[in-house]
């Protein structure tokens, strides 16, 4: 169980990291960046999947599906638009 | 046991791609290795008990949820214009903020229906994530609907302010009466999220298209927070570190976009520019707009030795990056200096321009931040400023009383001779008159940026 002050704890450093890994980064991987976090709180899903699994009435489904299916959304959406994005800066193709 | 070890190593892997995303030459491998580590952590949770507590159904409605969501996604996310990025992420982070509060919904509704109430503690975090990610999914949407130019005014009502408050104390009173009390009625639950749900629309309505990147940062972060949130409500370590990463980082990068505006982020959400209580009053211009044609603008760029070019959103509306890329071409094979001078906020997000011009195939050793490139404009022949406005406006050195005042800018005015493309004579998104269009040495070429940039490059290659 993850309760009371382990919480905070796990919750503290978490925070600090998130400070610490993007506090050098240029201003031109800033929007590849945004774009990418955005893909990460796509992990979502995986809550959504639980919030479904353990629906009960039609309401709770109903609710329990629009989560994973937003869910999916924010992960494959954020996923392609990050990784066209970072396509933009490899190596010269030759043109 | 295999599942928190798959959710353990997942956090990890985002922490490190994240990491790898602030540079350049990692970044690629960095999101690649964040998309496997969240396809596997999806997977191992079909291992999951808790998706089987409640039959074959709900398992069938969970695929059919995930196929229909990524193939939706997927397709949206590929046909995408680069231009059209900032919006469709906008889109993509609102879906998650939607998903953490269906998520909050799902678990009060089951508190209503009369199910065993949690305790205190995870009802109001669920509460929380409940307000900040459906606040998250409106908002993103009014953000996505604005850049797509469905909105295109800032809209604000009487006493939008106190309205605003009114929503919002509400909000928080139903919130934290269930939450405390731990005894949901379904039909104040229904109110509750209409609440919020309104509360994201009215708060994001009156924020100027140009504070969007601001703005969809800082939504970023509060589905960040959100996930956390549900993240500690369905006891899943992956969704608090990932959330709480994303809040804070998020939180981080918000910060240095408002600051690279120059404003104080309450500055950006509580007033708007240009609004009726602004005193951006029309102040008199001296001097006036001086036309040029396209030749002559190419002669001038042909026997430069320097040209500095500033893009702006007017640039990626126009699709001119590629004809950019050609001008650059021509003029270095006449041996003209070329180099792109990029303001922070240019574009609808930092760094958008710097995409748009990878894009078209410009080294990025051409491409020069602010700091690096405003010492230069003195010695360059040409400055050519396309699409962008505000970001060159030479009154937010010189007017105090400007709403733009003390912003940062690029000294385009500095150059020897400024070369302005623009579509028309009007005000430029924030509604400022621009003091360097009416400037002795600056020339308006009107038109479409494509179109003129293409005039531009046929005027050079006929100089041979």
């Amino acid at each position: 169980m993850i309760e009371g002050f382990t919480a905070l704890y796990i919750f503290m450093l978490a925070a600090f990291t998130g400070y610490e890994v993007i506090s050098r980064v240029p201003v031109i991987l800033h929007t590849p960046l945004m774009s990418g976090s955005n893909f990460v709180h796509g992990i979502v899903v995986v809550g959504a999947m639980v919030a479904l699994g353990h629906a009960e009435t039609g309401v709770e489904m109903a609710i329990g599906f629009v989560a994973v299916f937003l869910a999916a959304g924010n992960a494959v959406g954020g996923y392609i638009a990050t990784v066209r994005m970072l396509e933009m800066f490899q190596p010269k193709k030759g043109n | 046991m295999l599942i928190e070890i798959v959710y353990f190593i997942a956090a990890a892997v985002f922490i490190i791609g994240l990491k790898q995303m602030s540079s350049p030459v990692t970044a690629r491998q960095g999101i690649v290795w964040a998309g496997i580590a969240m396809a596997i952590a999806t997977l191992i949770t079909f291992g999951d008990p808790a998706v089987y507590a409640h039959g074959s159904m709900n398992v069938i409605l969970i695929v059919v949820a995930i196929v229909a969501g990524s193939i939706i996604a997927y397709i949206t996310a590929k046909r995408v214009e680069m231009t059209d990025m900032p919006q469709m992420i906008a889109i993509y982070n609102g879906m998650g903020g939607g998903a953490a509060a269906a998520i909050a919904a799902v678990e009060l509704v089951k508190v209503a229906a009369g199910g065993e109430a949690p305790n205190t503690t995870v009802l109001v975090l669920a509460t929380l994530g409940a307000i900040i990610g459906a606040v998250s999914f409106s908002g993103s949407a009014i953000a996505f609907a604005k850049l797509q130019g469905l909105i295109n005014k800032t809209l604000r009502l009487p006493m939008h302010m106190l309205i605003n408050l009114i929503i919002f104390a509400g909000m928080l009173a139903l919130g934290g009466m269930m939450a405390f009390t731990g005894e949901i009625d379904p039909t104040l639950l229904l109110i509750f999220f209409v609440l919020t749900i309104i509360f994201g629309i009215m708060f994001t309505l009156p924020i100027g298209g140009a504070d969007m990147p601001v703005v969809i940062s800082l939504f970023n972060a509060l589905t960040g927070l959100a996930v956390a949130f549900e993240g500690f409500v369905l006891q899943n370590a992956a969704m608090i570190i990932a959330g709480t990463v994303v809040g804070s980082s998020g939180t981080l990068l918000t910060q240095l976009m408002a600051k690279a505006m120059n404003r104080p982020i309450s500055n950006v959400l509580f007033s708007s520019f240009g609004s009726a209580d602004g005193s951006t009053a029309d102040e008199e211009v001296e001097g006036s707009m001086k036309e040029v044609q396209a030749p002559d603008a190419a002669i001038m760029m042909a026997y430069a030795s320097k040209v500095i070019i500033i893009p702006g959103y007017g640039m990626a509306v126009a699709q001119a990056q590629h004809k950019l890329a050609e001008l650059t071409k021509v003029l270095e094979a006449r041996g003209v200096e070329v180099k792109y001078a990029i303001h922070p906020v240019a574009g609808r997000m930092p760094g958008h321009m710097n995409v748009l011009l990878a894009e078209a195939g410009i080294d990025y050793d051409k491409i020069y931040d602010l700091e690096d490139i405003n010492p230069e404009f003195p010695s360059a022949e040409v400055a050519l400023v396309i699409g962008a406005n505000d970001v060159v406006n030479p009154v937010a050195r010189s007017n105090p009383d400007s709403p733009i005042y003390g912003m940062p800018i690029l000294d385009a005015d500095r150059a020897q001779n400024c070369i302005v493309i623009k579509r028309g004579r009007g005000a430029g998104f924030s509604g400022i008159e621009n003091h360097l269009f009416y400037a002795d040495n600056t020339q308006m070429l009107y038109g479409d940026g494509q179109k003129m940039i293409g005039e531009l490059v046929a005027g050079v290659k006929e100089l041979g």
